[in-house]
């Protein structure tokens, strides 16, 4: 029998590591476990932390933060009070007769970096199951896509796959960058492109303008968020970058690779209301938002909802609970609204599941402090202003009591957040006709080369009025990446054929996968000999 | 959208009346509407969901006749291969049918010896078997595990992919007239006296000189909704799904002779036998797994690990071939393993089509020329008898359910 621990959180970004921190400090017994090498998640990837420079902390907000729950796990964790599991990757998940919950774990298949200090040490062979009495998922999201044409041209890359390959390997994808989607986090990619040395010839934004910063809702909700828009304003500004509103890439160009990208300034439904022009380029980052990854909540049959910006996330209530009794989520999987957010929903994960629990805080801290810090998560300055704030550093190794005022605290953090991701989010719509002048040609699913014109011909001949059913008629999604790419653009396909808004039965069908990542059938049948007596055997 | 495919919507009650309604866009429903437009009918498909939305969409498509013994479902079944070779034979190409052959493969000179067996009685049937001895195995199968003692080749055994046979049967069925009302779901019965003559549904009342209920796994629901008891109950099955090998790894449809056994089983536990086939586009399906477990959506390690583990004990090189994907369905079980097909005599007006448990998808065609010989007055082409829908008597049922 494996040891149960009081809880398993998954992903070791913004949210997992708050909650993680939180929960051993409160006296739980914990697991981590996370895909990465080293703890951050999407937001705070970072270089190896072995060879680490001052200035990886560039395009971090909150690096404090950051450093102050990293510094906490390791204290944690060399305490054997949290049994950090880097590198490795949840492929099942299941719930147990007796109620607690059974997670396989897999080696990542990892980049050729050398291992950082998370690895190794802790003598896991990527077999052994991780079992809890209860789950805190915090496996975050990435970029959504839409296809069009030549996005698939080599040189045209998520902006998240851009942003972590400068983070994480230090590394610039191209030389001269057109950077086009939706949404404030095409800011800080530009900026670390130009940071980095890149030419970036334009921000290329669908929406009207920096609307966010105007709104009243989010000014009073996040002060610090428009401080930090107004940062980036002023890198674009001192590099010359050219910021496109109202505009969208038709198409990106180039024979074999991306040589050039086509815009065209859009009005409010994305329908084409000006000339088109040319840009040369030889790296296109897209993002039109997140998908946040709901794999492992999903296989545990968590109760889903729409959330303001289309995307299907975990519903939960005011204390992080899903609907599968046990099982916490926090972060981006509840909706997608920033590092800070994740941060203060991955420590109420933790505080309510101790009060549940009946745990005492083992640590007494001071929370006003380190309430005030992990606001700051992420407001503090892209070019690290809040350098030497060691009081945030201190505080945040601190965390806050499990007490019901502290309880309340966070909520109302977290209710604050909510309110401007969802300004943002308005701010921010993938427009609603985004199929509307997509080529035949185009392809949708690239695993399977599903063109646009396949999913017309499944919608109209053969009656797919749904995303299920053009998934089933036409292989969209069918292949190696499952829909993780094309899940949300299939959805909003289907919608748009059938002269609608995509619904979440139309996102559910494409989110879902068992397992999370593959494995190896040799790893699968492993198992058998655990959990069966074989009844059928020869 | 084609004008004959309509979206639920709060349109106004159907004033058209219809020769038939059919209740489900299954594969079975599908090929019934595709049956009867021909034979001139005006049909119109009622289903609560998308077409192939339920389990037809959830399975394999393997039209076998490999695993059934000398009886009606194995006459039912070499009676659709002719329809699926003959009057379907134009279509083929669209849902990618294939007569790619079973192999049944035995691990002991014992189990050959039962392979041997069945065969002499599946051969007096009409079926086609090859005798394959443990020398030929590799001619057939390169990667097969060199275990094995013996095999039984079954060159009849084909493959569809079914929710393309679901959307071009009823394409094809729309083209003779018929009307498909897909987010409808059907809540009750028109009736006069005994008879019933409609259904009653969320998109207003259908009148109809004959319902067919080809509901599937929830055919017992709609039965109970004209008052007449219909024994479909759910056997849950996983598939996996591998991610894209080269062509021709896996060539036919191979499985170990256990499978059989448990094919015919009353037995609620879990049932793994293994079907390892490759596909069209590379991946390898692993399929599939036999459990009474009620509608439980929620994954089983047990059912999908060993799955695994008789699949790599066949293949030892798909050990090293990732998983890519599971999935499952809830396959309509009767208790005496044969489908329910024909004339209701309790409630006149009323047919049934379904319980085609884990052979719907190589049964529906057969089943649905069956179904419009049947309503347009004419002798089947097959006594139905044994698939009456009041043969169950009440000890049929006690029965089954204390082996559930
Ligand atoms: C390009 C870009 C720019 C951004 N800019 C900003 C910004 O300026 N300001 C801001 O506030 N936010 C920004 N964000 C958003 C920010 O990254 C997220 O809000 C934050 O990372 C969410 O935290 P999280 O903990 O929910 O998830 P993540 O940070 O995504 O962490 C999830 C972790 O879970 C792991 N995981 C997932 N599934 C599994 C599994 N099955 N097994 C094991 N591990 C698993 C992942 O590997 C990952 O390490 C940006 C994001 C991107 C991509
Ligand atoms: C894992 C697995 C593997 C399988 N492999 C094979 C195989 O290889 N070969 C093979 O031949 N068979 C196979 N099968 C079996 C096959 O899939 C089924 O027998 C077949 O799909 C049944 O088809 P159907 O049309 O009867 O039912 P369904 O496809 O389920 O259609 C019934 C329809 O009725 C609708 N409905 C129900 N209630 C209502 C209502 N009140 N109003 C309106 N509509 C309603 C449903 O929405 C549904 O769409 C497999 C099954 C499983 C689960």
């Amino acid at each position: 029998m494996p040891h149960t621990h009081d809880v398993t959180v998954v992903g070791a970004g913004p949210a997992g590591v708050a909650a993680a921190v939180e929960a051993a400090e409160a006296g739980l017994d914990v697991a981590l476990i996370d895909a990465a090498a080293q703890p951050g998640g999407q937001y705070w990837r970072h270089f190896d932390e072995d060879r680490a420079r001052p200035e990886d902390r560039r395009g971090h907000h909150g690096w404090p933060v950051f450093t102050g729950l990293r510094d906490r796990l390791y204290v944690l964790r060399d305490a054997g009070r949290v049994h950090y599991l880097p590198g490795h990757q949840v492929w099942l998940a299941t719930r147990d007769d007796a109620g607690t919950f059974t997670l396989r774990v897999t080696p990542t298949v990892r980049d050729p970096e050398p291992a950082g200090p998370g690895h190794g040490g802790t003598g896991h062979d990527g077999q052994d199951p991780v079992v809890a009495r209860a789950l805190i998922l915090c496996p975050g999201g990435y970029d959504r896509q839409l296809p069009f044409p030549g996005w698939d041209l080599p040189g045209a890359m998520a902006a998240g796959g851009v942003q972590a390959l400068l983070k994480g390997h230090r590394a610039l994808a191209g030389r001269r960058a057109v950077v086009g989607g939706t949404g404030p986090f095409l800011l800080p990619v530009a900026s670390g492109l130009a940071h980095a040395g890149a030419q970036v010839a334009a921000v290329v934004e669908a929406n009207a303008t920096l609307g966010w910063l105007r709104d009243p809702v989010g000014a009073v909700s996040a002060p610090g968020k428009g401080v930090e828009a107004a940062q980036y304003a002023a890198t674009l500004a001192r590099h010359r970058i050219p910021y496109r509103t109202r505009t969208v890439i038709r198409a990106i160009l180039g024979d074999g690779r991306v040589e050039a990208v086509r815009t065209v300034k859009v009005d409010r439904e994305g329908r084409p209301a000006g000339p088109e022009r040319e840009i040369a380029a030889d790296l296109v980052a897209l993002g039109w938002g997140f998908t946040p990854s709901l794999e492992l909540p999903l296989m545990l049959g968590a109760a889903t909802r729409q959330d303001v910006d289309g995307s299907l996330v975990v519903e939960v209530d005011d204390l992080q609970r899903s609907s599968v009794d046990g099982v916490y989520v926090a972060g981006e999987a509840t909706g997608v609204g920033g590092a800070a957010l994740s941060v203060s929903e991955g420590r109420l994960s933790a505080l309510a599941l101790a009060a549940a629990l009946g745990r005492p805080r083992m640590d007494p801290g001071t929370n006003a402090d380190a309430d005030r810090n992990t606001e700051a998560a992420g407001n503090t300055d892209a070019d690290g202003t809040t350098d030497g704030n060691t009081s945030a550093d201190k505080s945040a190794a601190s965390g806050a009591a499990a007490d019901p005022a502290g309880i309340r605290r966070v909520q109302a953090r977290i209710r604050r957040g909510r309110r401007f991701a969802a300004a943002m989010h308005r701010t921010y719509p993938v427009p609603a006709a985004w199929p509307r002048s997509l080529p035949d040609a185009t392809v949708v699913c690239r695993c399977e080369e599903v063109t646009y014109g396949d999913l017309r011909h499944a919608h109209a001949e053969l009656g797919a009025t749904d995303a299920r059913t053009l998934k089933m008629l036409a292989r969209p999604g069918m292949g190696w990446c499952q829909g993780r790419i094309c899940g949300y653009a299939t959805a909003g396909i289907a919608a748009w054929l059938d002269g609608r808004r995509p619904t979440a039965d139309d996102l559910l069908p494409l989110s879902g996968r068992t397992p999370a990542v593959p494995v190896r059938l040799g790893e699968l049948a492993a198992l058998a000999e655990t959990v069966t007596a074989d009844p059928a055997g020869p | 959208m084609s004008t004959a495919l309509q979206g639920a919507g709060p349109g106004p009650t159907l004033s058209r009346s219809a020769d038939l309604v059919i209740v489900g866009a299954g594969v079975v429903g599908a090929a019934a509407a595709y049956f009867a437009a021909l034979a001139g009918r005006r049909v119109v498909v009622v289903d609560r969901g998308a077409i192939a939305g339920g389990t037809s969409s959830a399975g394999e498509g393997n039209l076998l006749v490999s695993d059934k013994e000398a009886g009606p479902e194995l006459d039912l079944a070499l009676y659709s291969q002719a329809v699926w070779r003959e009057d379907l034979a134009e279509h083929a190409g669209l849902w990618e049918f294939e007569a790619k052959g079973g192999l049944v493969v035995a691990a002991t000179e014992h189990s050959v010896a039962g392979l041997r067996e069945l065969s002499v009685h599946q051969r007096a049937s009409g079926v086609e078997v090859h005798d394959v001895g443990h020398s030929a195995l590799h001619e057939y199968e390169p990667h097969l595990s060199k275990d094995l003692a013996g095999a039984a080749f079954y060159p009849q055994d084909a493959q569809v992919q079914p929710m393309l046979v679901v959307a071009h049967l009823l394409r094809l069925a729309r083209g003779l007239g018929a009307t498909v009302r897909t987010g409808t779901e059907v809540t009750g019965f028109l009736r006069s006296g005994d008879r019933v003559t409609g259904v009653r549904s969320t998109a207003g009342d259908i009148p109809a000189g004959a319902v067919l209920n080809a509901a599937g796994t929830w055919a017992g629901e709609v039965a109970a909704l004209a008052h007449v008891a219909v024994p479909v109950r759910p056997r849950r099955g996983f598939v996996l799904v591998t991610e894209p090998m080269p062509p021709r790894t896996v060539r036919h449809k191979v499985y170990a002779a256990e499978y059989v056994g448990d094919v015919a089983s009353s037995d609620a536990a879990l049932q793994t036998s293994p079907v390892v086939e490759g596909t069209d586009s590379g991946t390898i399906l692993i399929g599939a797994s036999r459990e009474r477990v009620g509608f439980d959506r929620t994954v089983s390690v047990p059912a999908i690990s060993t799955l695994a583990a008789k699949a790599v004990a066949l293949f030892p090189m798909l050990r090293e071939v990732r998983l890519m994907r599971t999935y499952h369905g809830f396959r309509p079980y009767c208790p005496d393993h044969l489908p329910v097909i024909g004339a209701d005599p309790r409630a006149p007006g009323l047919w049934h089509a379904c319980g085609h448990e884990g052979a719907g998808i190589g049964l529906s065609a057969g089943t649905g020329k069956l179904i419009a010989q049947a309503l347009t007055g004419g002798q089947p082409d097959l006594d139905l008898t044994p698939f009456a829908p009041d043969r169950f008597t009440d000890r049929t049922q006690d029965a089954e359910e204390a082996v559930s």
